[in-house]
């Protein structure tokens, strides 16, 4: 048998059920595994004690009808976990530690997982290479000093690097697909509405949601049907018949209508990124799907847009911080002062520059002019995927416009930062399911992935046309362990 | 390019504008900070500027992607005594209270 950190969630189950392994043994193992990986800075708090306590206690009480059966996981810093610290990659949350816990973690306990530990992430979510976390980068076990994606680049890079057999992400611009594209890993994220923000750290709560990372396509199906749930303590968590993705799990799309968006070949697009999107379409055409030439004509109005909204819930949601309830308390000669003084020294440079965008697009005489203009072009954003689907089941473009970076390369640039989500924000704002599938490499040999997007609430047909996609692209990562050397 | 309702032609956000904002978001800034800020956001801002193109007059705003209107629930304490448990992670406390820098001469 390969080694236990290697295998996926579905075949670490098995082995468990089968009694051929221990939940201790799995926990020990991944331990072992991150004590050896310390460069790839994944882990932001460990619990790997209590991990190993708990999953000796599942041994000893062991329940083999839970969906994850004394499973060990970590899960992105930005899910309040009872008791054991929640930094959100922030200075300003640095010794926070919550008195409650998430929704979608929760769930995860409730069937049988076990925490191993709190990943590394962009400070509060806000980035896609895990550059502005308090906590330091995050090194992807493709290559030395390449970025893992953000902003769930911890969780991106302890998958690929075996540090976990599943783990959960938050997306509010791309923050799953992203990390999950350039890592040679699967990231979903869900309709909004389908998994509970209850207890994850506000960015952007129009367009934050969680969702699986993981190996292959069935391991995400399994862990969603786990996360997904209608939550009265999320008040737009949406009440709908949720699939039990993993056994309706399919290879059969035939006769499905996937749609190509003319728009997503945008400038200065490498050329492998075309090639690979070519090689998707035919991969797709040979699992028997239909191909169909669409128009999302807004398409390049979305990252402006994006840029406006995210920033503007953001300035919101972050004026909670403000050194009094919980967090960071700098000391200052007046109440404003100490206000200031805090959110100073507590947010990264990042931070500082979207609360910024955000309170100057929402300030007076403004509001008008960005606020409700972005509010209105997404509108238009979200009725080009309605009339789409007024065609096609599905959605086929690439995830990003080029495959991973080099550490510092576009930090000083946040524009061309930003540019690394122009595929996928605009499901953000549309409140899509999309999910990443690695599909090839560049010229570096570094992972290129493929994105499928669904209809609202149609996760189903995303899963099932990603593990079709999957089993005919049969891409598998080459990791060297090298950080060990 | 369309002329529309809300033209914002693109206008230099200033040293003073930067302050300004700073100060409505309860950050305190370095000069030299806030002259990077500036170069920053002017960058961001011409990006952005390109939602000017889009004549927008008849569009609805999307204000949330859920279609639900808010579920009411009964007017009913559900919570036990949680005094502890919400000043647990306070900087500064008394038994019953967070603490702040006094407000009232």
């Amino acid at each position: 048998m390969s080694e236990i950190t290697s295998l996926t969630l579905y075949e670490l189950i098995k082995n468990i059920k089968e009694k051929k392994i221990s939940s201790n043994e799995a926990a020990k193992s991944f331990v072992d595994r991150a004590d050896k990986s310390k460069k790839i800075n994944a882990y932001v708090t460990e619990n790997f004690e209590n991990c190993l306590k708990l999953s000796k206690e599942f041994d000893d009480k062991p329940n083999f009808d839970l969906k994850l059966p004394g499973i060990p996981i970590a899960v992105k810093d930005l899910f309040c976990t009872y008791e054991v610290r929640t930094t959100a990659g922030s200075n300003i949350l640095n010794n926070f530690v919550p008195t409650y816990e998430s929704t979608v973690t929760q769930n995860i306990w409730n069937e049988g997982g076990i925490l191993l530990g709190k990943l590394n992430c962009d400070e509060f979510a806000m980035g896609s290479s895990n550059e502005t976390s308090f906590f330091g980068n995050v090194q992807n076990p493709i290559a030395k000093d390449l970025v893992p994606g953000g902003s769930s680049g911890g969780s991106s890079a302890a998958l690929a690097a075996n540090l976990t057999p599943v783990t959960i992400g938050t997306d509010t611009g791309g923050s799953i697909r992203q990390p999950a594209s350039f890592t040679g890993t699967v990231g979903l994220k869900p309709t909004y509405g389908s998994c509970s923000r209850y207890g994850i750290v506000a960015f952007a709560s129009s367009l934050d949601q969680a969702g699986p990372m993981s190996k292959d396509v069935k391991d995400s199906s399994i862990l969603l049907e786990v996360i997904s749930s209608f939550d009265k303590k999320d008040s737009t968590s949406i009440d709908f018949k949720r699939n039990n993705y993993s056994s309706e799990l399919t290879r059969n799309i035939k006769g499905l209508k996937i749609g190509i968006p003319k728009e997503y070949r945008v400038d200065g697009m490498p050329d492998e990124i075309e090639k690979l999107w070519k090689k998707g379409i035919e991969y797709a055409k040979d699992c028997g799907a239909e191909i169909i030439d669409i128009s999302l004509p807004h398409t390049s109005y979305a990252l402006p847009t994006y840029y406006i909204v995210a920033p503007a819930e953001a300035s919101s949601n972050l004026a909670r911080y403000d050194g009094v309830k919980y967090g960071l308390r700098s000391s200052g000669k007046n109440l404003i002062d100490m206000y200031e003084k805090t959110r100073s020294e507590g947010f990264g440079e990042e931070v500082k520059r979207r609360v910024m965008i955000g309170t100057y697009v929402l300030s007076s005489g403004y509001y008008d002019a960005y606020y409700l203009k972005a509010q209105k072009v997404r509108q238009l954003i979200k009725r080009d995927f309605d009339q789409a689907y007024n065609k096609v089941d599905a959605i086929l473009t690439p995830s990003t416009p080029s495959s991973a970076f080099k550490i510092g390369e576009k930090s000083n640039d946040p524009v061309s930062m930003y540019l690394n989500d122009i595929f996928t924000v605009p499901v953000n704002l549309a409140g899509l399911p999309g999910i990443s599938i690695p599909a090839g490499v560049d010229k570096n040999n570094y992972p290129l992935g493929l994105q499928i997007i669904g209809k609202p609430f149609d996760e189903q047909t995303v899963l099932n046309i990603a593990y079709s996609m999957e089993e005919k692209i049969n891409y598998k990562n080459n990791i060297t362990d090298w950080w060990m050397k | 390019m369309v002329v529309c309702d809300n033209i914002f032609y693109h206008m230099t956000i200033d040293l003073k504008t930067v302050k300004h904002i700073s100060k409505l978001a309860r950050i305190s800034l370095e000069e030299k900070k806030a002259e990077k800020l500036a170069t920053d956001m002017n960058s961001i801002f011409e990006f952005i500027e390109k939602l000017n193109e889009l004549n927008t007059d008849n569009v609805e705003p999307l204000t949330s992607i859920a279609e639900t209107t808010l579920r009411f629930r009964d007017d009913k304490i559900t919570s036990e005594n949680i005094r502890e448990k919400i000043l647990k992670n306070s900087p500064e406390k008394n038994d019953d209270f967070f603490v702040v820098p006094k407000v009232v001469e």
